[in-house]
């Protein structure tokens, strides 16, 4: 890669990042707990809504969240030529 | 001898049997293999060890007992989200980048990338954090064998060292993370065998994750009819300042955790290191998603069951855990009826710990699934601290005989150093599960504020920020530190018992820390001597999957020691 490459590669990689955290804070602080008391009114499936995201939305949708970035950079480093495959990154001394 | 202890004996024997014949089959002749399992495991393994190392007792035994009986089902979400969305912070911030930087443990990124002097507040800070941590595992251990298998907790500690000097001083990392793939099978497989029971039982609908809905309006309705807060209703036990402060602490504290960390250097190459975190939370979640179902599950039985309930004639569950005192039944008004209820006439007290442990039997599941459940805490308990163990002994070893005392040190010799200190770290360990320090309990919440107030920032600003200096580091991580633990001794019941500012709780005050260690770290740097222009193309580089020449020199140990 050359610089501008790289600059390009970091920028895309924290952009990613930038949106991946937002939606975790979105859903963990936001739903779970800032507005868990509006959100109880609601029902579906039984589960009041906020507490839904509490105990069990929340994890899920951390999941997901880590399931899209490392799609998202597998994708990114075939685009420039950085994939490691089943080669060995680094080697221990 | 009861049936349960039979098929309890069956199990624990059959699950320890299998783990030290995997130790002794990858038992492993250098340091990379000690250290960090030669960094080969493939990203599924090394997924399942992560969740193993990382669901402690307190995972296992504890936490569906404290959503359920200590907090008020919503307040328990702390924990479910807390120690999760670590993971999302792990995944993104931290572990690809620490695996291209290689090495084998905290101090060491720190010591690499900042200065010596930083190294060794990290080896302490590593050091305090894993012994806090270790320490409830044993008890934990000796908790177990005590209910089932009718021996003294000390005993049981002592049973619980013998195994894991074992398979850790033999097999060191690699031993351990094979190991650890086995202990997480077992107790996944402990914990959702009786969840998918209760949860059919009740509600007919086998997956507990979408029964446990169906119960939540009869069971807010009967908190409500005891004098309870609603299960569901939000802050009851604790305010929104400290439900946010408190889940971020445990997020960003695992994130920092030594433990975890150092999961990501046995990882192939950093694309096995991102999906090593992805299948460790998928690994971790299935648990984590379960563990507020059988919370509610319980809970709800415990209040149709034994509320209301002649003293003398307890369900058969509970008579069992009265005979130990987890649980106890004081007939304060004298109607030989027990009053369940959120007052001074409460006349029920259950142990949080027992829980889980006795879901399958307040549920009438057979034996042999109660003795599962007893080997499931054990995998648990055991997996945790091998792993702790491995952490104070590669830092005690590497950080400090390796790279401060004797650089000269042999392979052989040096790998001898580290068995030494793991064996001494074990007795240690055995020593504070079986005399506990009062202040356990309350300390391993504290462990997460620590390692969230000194190790978060400087690893991340140290990845992110090429010139953060190796001055902002040492004097951000000391702040962080001091301040978190002067804050928790002002503010702990049995030191100072003071409100606190603002009513922060002194488990929730990590975050704080952290901040303040940001502001030092970044302020300090401003003033003090840069990275070297070779340090600073080090940093640069780790942020790029592949090889490189200058990763490979610095992996080799072939830059020079004044590098920073």
């Amino acid at each position: 890669m050359d610089e501008n490459q790289r600059r390009a590669y970091w920028r895309r990689n924290l952009r990613l990042m930038a949106v991946l955290l937002t939606i975790w804070a979105a859903v963990s602080f936001g739903a779970g707990i800032w507005f868990v008391k509006p959100l109880n009114n609601i029902v579906i499936l039984d589960f009041p809504l906020g507490f839904w995201f509490a105990q069990q939305g929340s994890i899920l949708t951390f999941l997901a969240l880590i399931a899209v970035y490392v799609w998202r950079m597998d994708r990114l480093d075939k685009e420039f030529g950085v994939d490691e495959l089943e080669e060995e990154g680094v080697h221990h001394p | 001898m009861s049936e349960i202890q039979v098929w309890t004996l069956v199990f624990a024997g059959l699950s320890f049997a299998l783990y030290i014949y995997i130790a002794y089959a990858s038992r492993v002749k250098d340091t990379a293999g000690f250290y960090v399992a030669g960094g080969g495991i493939p990203a599924p393994a090394n997924g399942a060890a992560i969740a193993a190392d990382w669901m402690s007792a307190a995972s296992f035994i504890s936490m569906a007992g404290i959503i359920a009986l200590s907090t008020n089902g919503y307040d328990g979400s702390v924990y479910l989200m807390g120690w999760t969305g670590g993971y999302v912070l792990l995944a993104l911030l931290l572990a690809p980048y620490l695996r291209k930087f290689g090495k084998y443990t905290i101090p060491d990124f720190v010591g690499d990338r900042y200065s010596e002097t930083a190294r060794m507040v990290a080896v302490v800070c590593t050091v305090v954090i894993s012994f806090v941590y270790v320490a409830g595992q044993m008890s934990g251990t000796g908790l177990v064998f005590a209910r089932f298998l009718n021996v003294n907790a000390t005993t049981g500690v002592i049973i619980g060292m013998v195994i894991v000097f074992f398979y850790a001083v033999l097999g060191g990392m690699k031993g351990i993370t094979w190991t650890q793939v086995a202990q997480y099978s077992v107790l996944i497989v402990a914990y959702l065998i009786p969840a998918v029971a209760i949860s059919t039982e009740l509600t007919s609908i086998p997956v507990p994750q979408i029964g446990f809905g169906q119960i939540l309006a009869e069971l807010d309705g009967l908190q409500r009819d005891l004098g309870f807060a609603e299960y569901t209703a939000a802050f009851t036990n604790m305010n929104m300042l400290n439900v946010t402060l408190m889940t971020a602490t445990l997020m960003f504290g695992t994130a920092g955790l030594p433990h975890v960390i150092v999961r990501f250097y046995t990882a192939k190459n950093v694309r096995a290191a991102r999906f090593s975190a992805l299948w460790a939370l998928f690994f971790i979640a299935l648990l984590y998603t379960t563990a507020p179902s059988i919370a509610a599950f319980s809970k709800l039985n415990i209040l149709q069951d034994v509320s209301g309930a002649a003293v003398d004639n307890l369900p058969g569950w509970a008579q069992t855990w009265a005979d130990v005192d987890l649980i106890t039944v004081d007939d304060l008004n004298g109607d030989g009826v027990i009053d369940y209820g959120a007052d001074a006439a409460n006349e029920l007290v259950i142990n949080n710990d027992i829980l889980v442990l006795a879901a399958p039997e307040i549920a009438g599941l057979p034996a042999p699934i109660i003795g599962l459940v007893a080997a499931g805490a054990l995998a648990a308990a055991l997996s945790t601290a091998s792993g702790l163990l491995l952490v104070i002994s590669s830092s005690i070893a590497n950080d400090v005989y390796y790279k401060r005392i004797n650089p000269q040190a042999t392979e052989a010799r040096q790998l001898m150093v580290g068995r030494i200190a793991m064996a001494a770290a074990i007795v240690v360990a055995g020593y504070l599960g079986i005399n506990p320090p009062g202040f356990v309990a309350q300390v391993v919440a504290l462990a997460f504020g620590i390692a969230c107030a000194s190790f978060f920032p400087v690893l991340v600003l140290g990845i992110f920020w090429k010139k953060c200096t190796a001055m902002g580091a040492t004097a951000g991580m000391l702040t962080g530190l001091v301040v978190t633990l002067a804050y928790m001794l002002w503010t702990i019941d049995i030191y100072g018992n003071s409100e606190g500012i603002f009513g922060i709780a002194e488990t929730s005050f990590g975050v704080v820390g952290m901040a303040l260690n940001f502001l030092v770290t970044i302020v300090v740097s401003q003033f003090t001597p840069k990275p070297s222009p070779v340090m600073q193309e080090l940093v640069e580089e780790i942020r790029y999957p592949g090889r490189t020449k200058l990763i490979e020199a610095h992996a080799k140990g072939e830059l020079p020691p004044d590098v920073h």
